[in-house]
């Protein structure tokens, strides 16, 4: 069985588009899980005691559960709640981010954790409201502590957005899938996708491992 | 919201069968893929620590390729191109002679992908050692074997139990990915069950609770385990 990887060639356009579609929908989630995380770590170290509960439920029951199974829950639940059909993107989308914060508010917690408790009350003693003190002293420490490991995690969530396969959102992934079923080229292209998910991961974490080196506090 | 509950679907033949039997096999496969994930990682995560520049290279190199491509991506490799690239005989008998092929490459895709999880936690573990510790097994006459039988390894992998469960807690939610294969796991199951029924809710709902009482289960599990290998006088002993 010979090679021919002309066929990348042909549909570069198509698996170029696929790419594009794979980055999208992770940067999107990368926000929306991080401002979501954001405020269930919030909630989870509030001293309101409903609050922390509600947030710890909500982690840690999505933490237990495949995405997979979070995808087909959304897709099923949401129109029927909503009262009309959701399109596959916009649902995998709203499934990331809220599967992604759960994930972030974890991170997110810890990060704020290490900051100095000498720090929350030097802010207070300086007449910062709570939320002041939050937003001026604590986060942004807490945020320069924990960049390695939200990008790290971004990374894997960059990898599991080809999960959206499932419900046949056009991302890199399944777009291989569907050039490689009309041409009958599979070696080549789901080749393709492992080598371009390797290089890019790879330069990736080896960036986050440099920052990590230069930007420590 | 208009839907007609009927939760007595999932206690009705076939239903039930089909939930018991999507379980058996995500509980199998997930165990089959952390025995692999958990010998191959701990020799990789070893082989990363070592002196040796050839056997360190191939730790690093394998952790790095399989951490950077997507599980998916895996699954597609081992099913569909791994098989054309070997020997004549060997495709035969992987096409045609070998029983259930799409669990058992689930099963070597999600293990070796994990491997590369496990091979970081038994490396970190390993070297959060003190050097001092290696150092006093080498002045006691100590061969490097026996460094990491009775020093190492025993220090290293007790510290790394919490990871350790969060990666067997991956492998078991990612078995689900085995379903793009064909593998009647749970959350295929699940989606079978819906498509039969059109009853959407309780097949995932009943999904939804195999998954977190498993979670559950294994968490409360590894917390004991976690206490009863303690080691004294360290910091994890302090911990919750």
């Amino acid at each position: 069985m010979g090679f021919d990887f002309n066929v990348l060639w042909q549909y570069k356009e198509l698996l170029l588009h696929g790419l594009m579609v794979s980055f999208q929908l992770t940067l999107v989630a990368i926000a929306g899980g991080i401002v979501l995380g954001t405020f269930l770590a919030l909630m989870r170290m509030s001293r309101l005691r409903v609050l922390s509960a509600l947030a710890g439920l909500y982690v840690n029951f999505l933490r237990s559960l495949p995405l997979i199974l979070v995808i087909f829950w959304f897709y099923v639940l949401a129109p029927k709640i909503v009262g009309h059909p959701i399109d596959a993107y916009s649902s995998v989308l709203i499934t990331f981010i809220l599967f992604e914060a759960a994930y972030y508010c974890e991170i997110i917690r810890a990060g704020i954790s290490s900051v100095k408790r000498g720090q929350v009350q030097a802010g207070l003693a300086m007449g910062l409201t709570h939320l002041n003190m939050m937003r001026y002293v604590v986060l942004p420490q807490a945020f320069r502590n924990m960049l390695p490991v939200l990008l790290t995690q971004s990374i894997i969530m960059f990898q599991d957005t080809s999960i959206v396969y499932i419900v046949g959102v056009r991302d890199f992934l399944t777009t291989a899938d569907v050039v490689a079923n009309s041409t009958n080229r599979p070696i080549e292209l789901y080749t393709t996708v492992a080598v371009t998910y390797l290089v890019i991961c790879f330069a990736a974490s080896r960036l986050v491992g440099r920052l990590q080196r230069s930007y420590a506090l | 919201m208009n839907y007609s509950w009927d939760w007595g679907l999932l206690f009705r033949e076939p239903y039930v069968g089909w939930i018991a039997s999507g379980f058996a096999t995500t509980c199998i496969l997930a165990t089959y893929a952390w025995l692999i994930a958990f010998s191959v990682g701990s020799v990789i995560g070893v082989f990363r620590t070592l002196d040796n520049k050839i056997l360190s290279t191939i730790g690093t190199v394998y952790v790095e390729i399989f951490r950077n491509i997507p599980l998916l991506a895996q699954m597609f490799i081992w099913y569909f191109v791994i098989p054309e690239l070997l020997p004549h005989d060997a495709q035969i008998y992987v096409k045609r002679g070998m029983p259930n092929p799409q669990f058992w490459t689930a099963v070597v895709a999600l293990g070796l992908y994990t491997a590369s999880r496990v091979a970081e936690q038994v490396r970190s573990g390993i070297q959060s050692i003190p050097s001092g510790q290696r150092a006093a097994a080498l002045a006691m006459g100590f061969t490097s074997t026996q460094v990491y039988r009775y020093v190492l390894l025993p220090i290293g992998f007790r510290t790394v139990i919490p990871s350790l469960t969060n990666d067997f807690l991956g492998v078991f939610k990612n078995s689900s990915l085995a379903l793009t294969l064909g593998v009647m796991e749970l959350t295929a199951t699940a989606r079978q069950i819906e498509e039969y029924s059109f009853q959407s809710f309780e097949p995932y709902a009943a999904a939804t609770v195999l998954y977190s009482c498993v979670t559950l289960l294994a968490i409360t599990l590894m917390r004991y385990l976690e206490r009863r290998t303690r080691i004294t006088g360290t910091a994890s002993a302090g911990g919750q």
